[in-house]
């Protein structure tokens, strides 16, 4: 009885990404970029939301895991012919070794994951804003070897020839995958002793629920999502590691905080309507028709639009839109008199 | 002079990373300031020194004196800082300090977008003020002149500082604020006075680093001064950010270690510089949370 009341929670944004595939399939070739860019941005929102949602502790680190998990999988799929020419300084071990593209998506969350988990042994006993700056640290460390590192990856070149598998398919199919986990991961014992240090911090210690231990497993799962929608993002267009860096930081956590971030609902919500206004600035920068009139807007716009959304969510909003809350149906409330009724049976 | 010798050092990169460590540790009073009353972390400052940087430039092509280019940099800087006060963090004031980073984040954004589409992505030059960059012959050995005057410019700022915080009424309520809000309040400061305060003594410094730093990157575009924002931010946690003293150095330190790493490393070498600066930031986070140049141990919750 329960399980099928909570299934709503599960259902709603699960329907939200299947929604939005299938719009994407009837869209236009020009448009349809748009949506597998919003997919890609559910999974990766889905992901910030497992820990800083669940925990209520502020990280910026969850991209380099998206980068991490980029490289990963971009690195082991580019053909071998193309690594030598595009990336002649790669290590011996990866310009020799190839997977498919399945398994390059696999690695690409396992080598998150292991990531997250080193990171996250160092850095989970901080919280508040030295967990804020510490992972943004982390965000910075990643950039910076990603940039100039050539014997893992590209450098400051874009990837290019890695194999173009991310359609709409397995754009919905792999953020699906990433609500799935986020839901079931929420609804764990696990899960629910995590949200219990969020509320209070103090009574969930003195339950005798380790905070450490639970925004590490929380840390290192977010990290395995984070990674697998890397690896999603990278078959979808060739990344560069300037876009997996500060813009793509506060782009997702805008989508996860205007959203509302103690609920995966939020977090969907906030990728899908956030990421549907950015694009549609976005596509105005080269003229878009509104009701038979052209808008035309600077580059730029689109930034403007989500930073002053986000400021104004935060002033007056805190709890996103959807207020932290899952998806409910509404029930019918029990008249007084049968409630008085059951007492008396009982 | 034997110390400078022996670290193959030469005196000119000792005195340029003196003058970065000064510029840094501007930048870190002013973020420190505001933090100690706001408990806001601004990762918009450097958005605020682009700002004024861009003032500096216009000053520049309408052909101004340097002196007034200079106050309309200052004034452009410290307007915005108190526009951003009124606009953002007030309203944000009782929201935790995570919440009100990612606020800042926010405006740092939309500011730096709003550049980028006013003056696009090549922006402007700030030319004028490029003498400075002639060196001065000090008994043989040539020392830039932005060098010298950044270090005397920032050694006398953090002097009239200290002096504003231990000697005034503004700077003892503002430091009683930096400790203990609540109880300040309740013996009679005035929260939006100190507030005010910080924030226009934090705007002034940021006009003051942005005319330094300048002179040396001269093109001034949407995302200048944010990659020394977030060394900064890194300097000041590094050296604790409640307080004024520790902040500071720490931000000293780390545009003096910049500075000097930069210029004695090979470039193989100190493109690797951010990340080291990180992981130090790391360590110090997990060692001493309260910060390297602090005395007592991390605050435990009672409950």
């Amino acid at each position: 009885m329960n399980q099928a009341r909570r299934l709503p929670e599960l259902l709603a944004p699960a329907l939200l990404v299947l929604a939005t595939a299938l719009l994407g399939l009837e869209a236009s070739n020009y448009l349809q970029a748009y949506f597998l860019d919003t997919l890609i941005k559910v999974s990766i929102v889905v992901a910030l939301y497992v820990f800083i949602g669940n925990s209520g502790v502020l990280s910026f680190g969850t991209i380099s895991f998206v980068a991490i998990g980029a490289w990963t999988a971009g690195v082991l799929t580019v053909p071998e012919g193309q690594k030598k020419i595009t990336m002649p300084g790669l290590s011996h071990f990866l310009l020799t070794h190839n997977v498919g593209n399945v398994a390059s998506l696999a690695l690409a969350a396992g080598v998150g994951a292991v990531f997250a988990l080193a990171v996250g042994l160092a850095l989970m006993r901080l919280s508040g804003l030295a967990a804020g700056i510490a992972t943004f640290a982390v965000l910075g460390i990643t950039y910076n070897v990603l940039t100039y590192e050539q014997s893992i990856g590209p450098g400051l070149n874009a990837f290019s020839s890695v194999p173009q598998t991310t359609g709409m398919w397995q754009a919905a199919v792999g953020a699906l995958i990433c609500v799935v986990v986020a839901y079931v991961y929420q609804r764990t014992r696990f899960g629910r002793m995590l949200r219990a240090t969020r509320e209070d911090h103090a009574a969930a210690a003195a339950a005798g629920i380790s905070t450490y231990r639970q925004r590490l497993l929380a840390f290192t799962l977010s990290g395995a999502l984070a990674g697998f929608a890397g690896g999603l993002y990278v078959h979808l267009l060739p990344l560069q590691v300037g876009s997996l860096y500060l813009d793509l930081t506060f782009i997702t956590l805008a989508m996860l905080v205007v959203g509302g971030s103690a609920s995966l609902l939020g977090a969907v919500v906030g990728a899908l309507a956030l990421n549907g206004i950015y694009s549609f600035f976005s596509a105005a920068t080269n003229t878009v028709d509104v009701f038979g009139w052209n808008l035309k807007v600077p580059s730029g716009t689109a930034e403007i639009v989500l930073g002053v959304l986000m400021a104004v969510v935060l002033i007056l909003r805190p709890a996103g839109i959807t207020g932290g809350r899952e998806f409910s149906l509404p029930r019918r409330r029990r008249p007084v008199a049968d409630l008085e009724k059951a007492r008396a049976t009982t | 002079m034997t110390v400078v010798a022996f670290l193959n050092l030469s005196w000119p990169v000792f005195a340029d990373a003196l003058a970065l460590g000064g510029i840094y540790a501007l930048m870190a009073v002013g973020i420190g300031l505001v933090f100690g009353v706001l408990r806001l972390v601004n990762f918009a400052y450097g958005q605020l020194m682009m700002a004024g940087a861009f003032a500096l430039a216009y000053g520049d092509q309408w052909g101004l004196p340097n002196w007034l280019s200079i106050l309309f940099c200052f004034g452009v800087a410290l307007a915005l800082s108190v526009l951003l006060d009124h606009l953002v963090f007030r309203p944000l004031r009782t929201h935790s300090p995570a919440v009100m980073l990612v606020a800042t984040f926010a405006v740092a954004f939309v500011l730096q977008n709003i550049a980028l589409i006013a003056w696009g992505s090549f922006g402007k030059t700030a030319g004028a003020l490029a003498v400075w960059q002639a060196p001065w012959d000090i008994h043989g050995v040539f020392i830039r002149k932005i060098a010298i005057i950044a270090i005397a410019t920032a050694a006398g700022c953090l002097l009239l500082l200290q002096l504003l915080l231990t000697r005034t009424p503004v700077g003892l309520h503002m430091r009683a604020a930096a400790m203990d809000f609540r109880t300040a309040r309740m013996l009679g400061v005035r929260a939006n006075r100190v507030i005010g305060g910080a924030v226009l003594i934090s705007g002034l410094l940021a006009g003051v680093a942005a005319v330094m730093l300048s002179v040396e990157q001269p093109q001034i575009t949407s995302t200048w001064a944010l990659p020394e924002t977030i060394y900064v931010l890194m300097g000041v946690v590094l050296g604790g950010l409640n307080r004024p003293i520790p902040a500071t150095l720490g931000g000293f330190s780390i545009g003096f270690a910049f500075g000097l790493l930069g210029g004695i490393l090979p470039s193989n070498q100190s493109q690797y510089l951010p990340s080291f600066i990180f992981a130090a930031v790391i360590v110090v986070l997990l060692v001493r949370p309260n910060g390297l140049f602090t005395r007592g141990g991390a605050a435990v919750e009672r409950v």
